[in-house]
């Protein structure tokens, strides 16, 4: 990752607000952003500022009121919904708190999932899902369905299911925040190698400060701005 | 993976799909049931011939004709051959052991009547014996009736107890034949009407009469009517289908309210089916949510709710038709002295299908229009 080099995710001017009961609720204000590729970034913040609505307009799962959103050079506020949900499909890897893997289908089933967009062969979808599951360390699991797994074990099939399409970034929203902390170091070791081994652009939101200490950059969102994490986080964990 | 998801998604709540099978299959079945008493209320209009003509009284079937129009009618170009029958309207013991009987002219009716089959041995002894009779097998069947029993009908239009003997025993030659008929020697009721009643006697019900070619019927039709206009029992002469459809006309109330409630059955279906969908895909929604946010658009979400809908429809229905032929069976045991044939038709059963993917279709178009329209973000349930 070079300083000088252009950003991968860039948000220049950011405004998102919602309506709650007749009243309009700003919570994003002319944000600017820049997160380089391969960058392992982490966004904290407390309840309600607006984190988890910046990770969604990132990802292109929710449009700006207003401001200019650009990743990997693509404009992503000027696709249209069909051209916005294919964009994700290629470039966004989700991974949520509470793993959100389809109960019905098998760890394999699940990971394998995102390829059937891909317009890949059965066998050759079925290959990349066990690629993508042993490098999870969950091949053993793979034929388990989400209600048989832990919940690092499910998280770990999310995060599979997040990296078997190949996508440059992958966001994750508190992927820790429903796990204990051997589970979440786990979790957090297999982001950190996302990005330094397979050079992904890693969004990470969360509340725990020793998770976001594993980021390269670190940002607090703060009443609708971005400040220094250095001014909030715990000296214990910077 | 559709498939799979579709089997799998409808088997999630065991109990749920089962009892909603259930309402599908038993509303198929009650659809299927009302069908084929429809179709089995027309089944004499099918099984009538092209080729023959019914000629009755001008007022009404009640009023009955001279037997002296016989030759007059046979003179006619157009006519092959001519025979007639007499309602008798008796019943076997009690009331309830209802028939259709009649008083035939014996030695030219089966010649009219191919499609009941009858052995030359048992139409020669018919015609043998004065007082002999021939009855359907089903309704032998129904009284245990064998070949040289006697049988006593009580007389509702001709009074008294008149006894027969079985002589034959006929089958009909498709399924839609009735079975159920008695046949008798006309000579006999005349007989007595002559000694007891001579005002009703040499007197016929209807005359059936074959024309030649079925073309000519129209024609035959009109030349019969016209030999009788101005006479004291003028005719009024019709093709075999429309005198049985004039009986079905009489109970059409009957049947349109069939109709309806085979219709409202159908929007019950749809309410259910509807109600499941509409719980599953409530329940789901966060999944759905998540399937749009890996990248799946309206069609394939739109393919997943459609198809596990119109899976179930398709499940209960098959559930519901299996059931339709034992339903019937039991059915035809009690409704078979009525009802010649009662075997689903294919378009009741074609019917069903369709009601099950149209029911499966408009069942899923709620959900489906939720699912689409409510924001990713929303639907996970995350904001701020």
């Amino acid at each position: 990752m070079s300083a000088e080099a252009s950003p991968w995710v860039e948000l220049e001017g950011v405004c998102k607000s919602f309506r709650r009961g007749g009243e309009t609720l700003s919570v994003l204000e002319g944000l600017a952003l820049r997160v380089h590729r391969g960058e392992f970034f982490a966004l904290m913040g407390p309840s309600g500022s607006g984190k988890s609505t910046l990770l969604h307009l990132i990802a292109g799962l929710d449009r700006p009121d207003a401001g200019r959103i650009r990743v990997g050079g693509v404009e992503i506020t000027e696709l249209s919904e069909t051209e916005l949900t294919a964009w994700r499909a290629r470039n966004v890897g989700f991974v949520f708190q509470f793993y959100h893997l389809i109960p019905v289908l098998t760890a394999l089933e699940n990971v394998e999932l995102p390829l059937l967009l891909t317009g890949l062969g059965r066998r050759r979808r079925r290959a990349h899902a066990e690629l993508a599951l042993e490098l999870v360390g969950l091949s053993d699991r793979r034929d388990h369905t989400p209600a048989r797994l832990s919940g690092g074990q499910q998280q770990r099939v999310a995060i599979a299911r997040a990296l078997v399409t190949d996508p440059p970034l992958v966001v994750a929203d508190e992927p820790t925040g429903d796990l204990d902390r051997a589970a979440a170091g786990e979790i957090l070791d297999l982001l950190e190698g996302l990005a330094a081994g397979l050079g992904k652009t890693i969004l990470l939101v969360t509340h725990d400060p020793r998770a976001a200490r594993r980021a390269h950059t670190v940002r607090v969102l703060d009443k609708g701005a971005l400040i220094d994490a250095r001014e909030t986080l715990d000296p214990e964990c910077r | 993976m559709l498939a799979k998801l579709w089997i799998r998604n409808a088997a999630r709540h065991p109990l749920r799909t089962a009892l909603t099978l259930v309402a599908v299959g038993v509303a198929i079945l009650a659809f299927g049931l009302l069908g084929t008493l429809v179709e089995a209320w027309h089944a004499g209009v099918a099984a009538a011939s092209a080729n023959r003509l019914v000629v009755r009284h001008g007022i009404s079937l009640t009023f009955s004709l001279p037997l002296a129009y016989r030759e007059k009618i046979r003179g006619l170009e157009a006519v092959r051959a001519i025979t007639h029958m007499t309602w008798f309207g008796g019943f076997f013991r009690e009331r309830k052991n209802f028939f259709a009987n009649f008083a035939v002219e014996a030695p030219t009716f089966f010649e009219h009547y191919p499609e009941y089959r009858l052995s030359e041995a048992e139409r020669a002894a018919f015609l043998r014996d004065r007082r002999g009779c021939v009855v359907g097998r089903a309704l032998a069947e129904r009284f245990g009736w064998k070949v040289g029993d006697a049988v006593p009908l009580q007389g509702t239009i001709y009074p008294g107890v008149w006894t027969f003997t079985v002589r034959g025993i006929y089958t009909g030659r498709d399924r839609g034949t009735d079975e159920n008929q008695f046949f008798f020697h006309w000579d006999i009721l005349n007989e007595r009407l002559l000694e007891r009643m001579p005002p009703r006697a040499n007197r016929v019900g209807i005359f059936v009469i074959e024309v030649r070619r079925a073309e000519d019927a129209p024609e035959a039709a009109i030349a019969v009517d016209a030999l009788f206009r101005s006479s004291p029992a003028e005719t009024r002469t019709e093709t075999e289908r429309a005198f049985q459809m004039g009986f079905v006309s009489m109970s059409a109330a009957i049947l349109a309210a069939i109709r309806v409630v085979s219709l409202v059955i159908v929007v019950i279906l749809l309410a259910v089916v509807a109600n499941t969908m509409i719980m599953s895909v409530r329940e789901r929604m966060r999944e759905y949510a998540v399937l749009k946010t890996l990248g799946f658009g309206p069609g394939f979400l739109t393919a997943l709710i459609l198809g596990e809908s119109i899976a179930l429809c398709a499940a209960g229905g098959a559930l519901g038709t299996a059931a339709l032929y034992p339903a019937l069976e039991i059915l035809e045991r009690s409704l078979g002295a009525y009802f010649p044939a009662v075997e689903p038709a294919p378009e009741t059963l074609l019917l069903g299908g369709l009601a099950c993917l149209v029911v499966g279709a408009l069942a899923a178009a709620f959900p489906v229009r939720a699912v689409l329209s409510t924001p990713i973000v929303q639907a996970l349930g995350r904001v701020g």
